[in-house]
């Protein structure tokens, strides 16, 4: 009853539901099962609460000092419906910051946990690990890390300008996919004000073991923030050439001249 | 100027147009969200009864959002056609719904009519009309669009084969292409979302599909769904373009948090215009919108997400696009909270985006935070069937491994096929045939594991 498609074999390229067979038009019954399950999954995963100082912990076991801030979004059900309330620090956090704030450093850098605290859980500690040399390499002052929970991407335009920051770099929890309920998102953007829009930004998607892996996603935005710095823009006007740079389609480990 | 609506002993005021669209609008979170929703429902019953008695004339001479600041309310005022109106310009918005599901709104009548509605107009309309006036009225207008095929006759329903890999990598594009193909879906476009904005990884990708179309002579375009910017960077290298692309929204604000206004889509039409490369028409455009996005940039003018998508329209078809969708899913629970929502917006989109002339496909489609599931999804494909939506996505298995959401599968195609006996785009339907992929029925033929598409991507991957 069920046909088959004989090239199952191309699975191995893709985590894309290909040759999944069928009967007359529609889908075998395991596979309707299967993906109920991954939906289920996946709708676990945005409501897993976010563990802000497992992540502190593990940032500061990197050797950067941290700060904690919320967004002026209360709980997860208000914030999945009032964006805008993840777009701005609540009061408290917002004196944080400008009681924390030195003098004008390079960057800003914002562990936001987004639409996937799992992402956030998963992928920070690795993804600063493979980071932390290109900082060290180019001798980019920075601001203690900012681990802000109930956030949205625009919430590092006012940590960045509270911070001093000549850029954010903010890495944010991706909306979860039915396959991919950990993918880690990475946003840049020059000069941070509050008001900046999307079109203002570079932004790295799908870091995560089985999507861009660190070492890639870390050379990326170093070039994003090199060029941002040296250019005084981040946006669609810094289109991404650095693949152009790339070894033997691999990611060099230290930014070259250039 | 302020409307008021008695009801008994309650009189309800709206301060003005916009008001009164946004308090008629049915319920969504967007709306809300913004501030603008009625209070209550009687409220928003007590608008949907004012604004029938409003006049078409008055959305000529009253902007929502401001002519002196805004390019797209001078797009929509300044080409609007006054003797396309003519016929239905003493009409309120009721009487328009009256005449839109009366016997005499012919097909014809309806095509002849689209170059006088502004996108407004539209909108208001379908804030008093239920969900099967949605269908019915969409499903007359026709809109029949061509590149390398013709999409939009009567009785056919096209699909963008959406072969998207999280990194890219052409070999698992390749995979999906195949999949799609085989599954008899893509003649709407085979399009691409790229995760990389990368100028050389998205020439490879425009090479790939350009590759595939010209060995097997598929009778389809490609395209990489990237910035006008990078497509026309892309061009002046000399990549393959065939269609290109662009998201769009209905303010001039909007338009900018997407780094584009109407000079630069000019731009763009224009670039891929020049290059000539359809075969039986120059429809070059692709368009992406959906509600929410105004509101999204902070762009919105205190105007309802429903009223500004259909302004978004109103860009689009500046443009002569071979295909415009909206994304009625992706955007969240913040815009569309639920099935319910998302069902009646895409209703709303497709029959706004008919009416004013413009191809509108639908990405039937949900995300992982939304109140959602398939089985909504598989309520609101069989509605848009039922009107005669222009194309819905096809993706392997409805999951998209790179923009995480989930959407319509070559599956589902197929089903939607099967329940309504829709047709695909005839010259795509006969590659089909020839190819040994479909039986003449349009059904599909037991996959042969030496079709040579197969040997074709075994090669390519190896």
């Amino acid at each position: 009853m069920i046909a088959r498609d004989p090239w199952a074999a191309f699975s191995r390229h893709t985590p894309a539901r290909i040759a999944l067979g069928r009967t007359g038009a529609s889908l075998p019954t395991d596979e309707v099962l299967r993906f109920a399950l991954a939906h289920a999954q996946a709708r676990d995963a945005v409501h897993t609460p976010f563990d802000a100082d497992g992540v502190a912990g593990e940032v500061k076991s990197l050797g950067f000092a941290t700060l904690r801030v919320s967004s002026a979004a209360p709980a997860r059900d208000i914030y999945l419906r009032r964006p805008d309330l993840g777009r701005r620090l609540c009061d408290e956090s917002r004196a944080t910051l400008a009681a924390a704030a030195g003098d004008p450093v390079d960057l800003a850098l914002v562990v936001a946990d987004g639409l996937s605290s799992a992402a956030i859980h998963a992928q920070t500690k690795p993804f600063l690990a493979a980071f932390k040399p290109f900082i060290a390499q180019q001798g980019w002052s920075h601001a203690p890390v900012v681990i802000a929970s109930g956030a949205r991407v625009a919430l590092g335009d006012e940590v960045g300008a509270l911070l001093k920051a000549r850029a954010c770099v903010l890495l944010v929890g991706e909306r979860p996919g039915l396959s991919s309920p950990d993918s880690l998102g990475l946003y840049l953007t020059f000069d941070p004000q509050v008001g900046r829009t999307d079109a203002e930004r570079n932004c790295i998607s799908n870091v995560r073991p089985d999507g861009l892996s660190f070492e890639a996603a870390a050379f990326k935005l170093a070039w994003h923030i090199r060029e941002a710095l040296r250019r005084r823009i981040t946006g669609v006007e810094l289109k991404d050439e650095s693949d152009l740079l790339l070894e033997d389609g691999r990611a060099p480990t230290l930014l070259g001249g250039g | 100027m302020a409307y008021v609506h008695r009801i008994g002993t309650k009189s309800f005021v709206f301060a003005d147009l916009k008001e009164l669209m946004a308090k008629a609008t049915p319920p969504r979170s967007g709306d809300m969200l913004a501030g603008i929703a009625a209070a209550t429902a009687e409220e928003n019953v007590a608008a949907k009864m004012c604004l029938a008695e409003v006049p078409l004339k008055a959305f000529l001479s009253q902007a929502l959002v401001p002519y002196e600041t805004c390019e797209v309310t001078r797009l929509i005022l300044d080409s609007h056609d006054a003797a396309a109106f003519a016929p239905v310009s003493a009409m309120t918005v009721g009487d328009f719904r009256d005449f839109l599901l009366s016997h005499e709104a012919t097909s014809e009548v309806l095509a002849g009519l689209a170059p006088g509605l502004t996108p407004e107009m539209a909108a208001a309309v379908s804030k008093i009309m239920r969900n099967q006036d949605l269908i019915l009225a969409a499903k007359k207008c026709r809109v029949v669009t061509r590149f390398r095929n013709t999409i939009g006759l009567p009785g056919t329903m096209a699909v963008r084969l959406q072969p998207n890999h999280p990194t890219d990598d052409a070999a698992g594009v390749s995979a999906a292409i195949l999949d799609g193909l085989l599954y008899g879906c893509g003649d709407a476009v085979i399009g691409i979302n790229p995760a990389s904005d990368s100028l050389p990884v998205i020439e490879r990708l425009l090479k790939l599909m350009d590759e595939v179309i010209t060995r097997f002579e598929i009778p389809t375009q490609s395209c990489v769904l990237t910035h006008v910017t990078t497509s026309i960077g892309l061009m002046e290298r000399g990549a393959p373009v065939d269609l290109v692309f662009q998201s769009i929204a209905g303010t001039q604000g909007a338009n900018r948090s997407f780094g584009i206004d109407l000079k630069l889509l000019a731009e763009g039409a224009d670039a891929a215009r020049t290059l000539k490369r359809g075969t039986v028409g120059q429809n070059a455009m692709y368009f992406e919108t959906g509600q929410g996005s105004a509101l999204s940039a902070g762009e919105h003018h205190g105007v309802d997400q429903q009223t500004l998508e259909a302004r978004a329209y109103g860009v689009a078809r500046a443009f002569n696009p071979l295909l415009v969708n909206t994304v009625v899913g992706f955007i969240g629970p913040e815009y569309l909270y639920d099935g319910k929502q998302i069902i009646r917006a895409g209703l709303e989109d497709h029959f706004c985006g008919k009416l004013l002339g413009v191809p509108l496909g639908v990405d039937v489609c949900y995300t992982n935070h939304a109140e959602a599931d398939q089985d909504d999804m598989d309520t609101l494909l069989t509605l848009l069937g039922a009107a005669g939506v222009t194309y819905i996505m096809g993706i392997p298995g409805a999951d998209d491994v790179m923009l995480n959401y989930q959407s319509t599968s070559f599956h589902d195609a197929l089903y939607i096929r099967e329940v309504l006996g829709l047709k695909r785009a005839p010259e795509f339907e006969a590659w089909l045939e020839r190819m040994d992929i479909t039986a003449p029925d349009g059904r599909l033929l037991p996959a042969d594991a030496r079709h040579p598409l197969l040997g074709y991507v075994a090669g390519r991957a190896a």
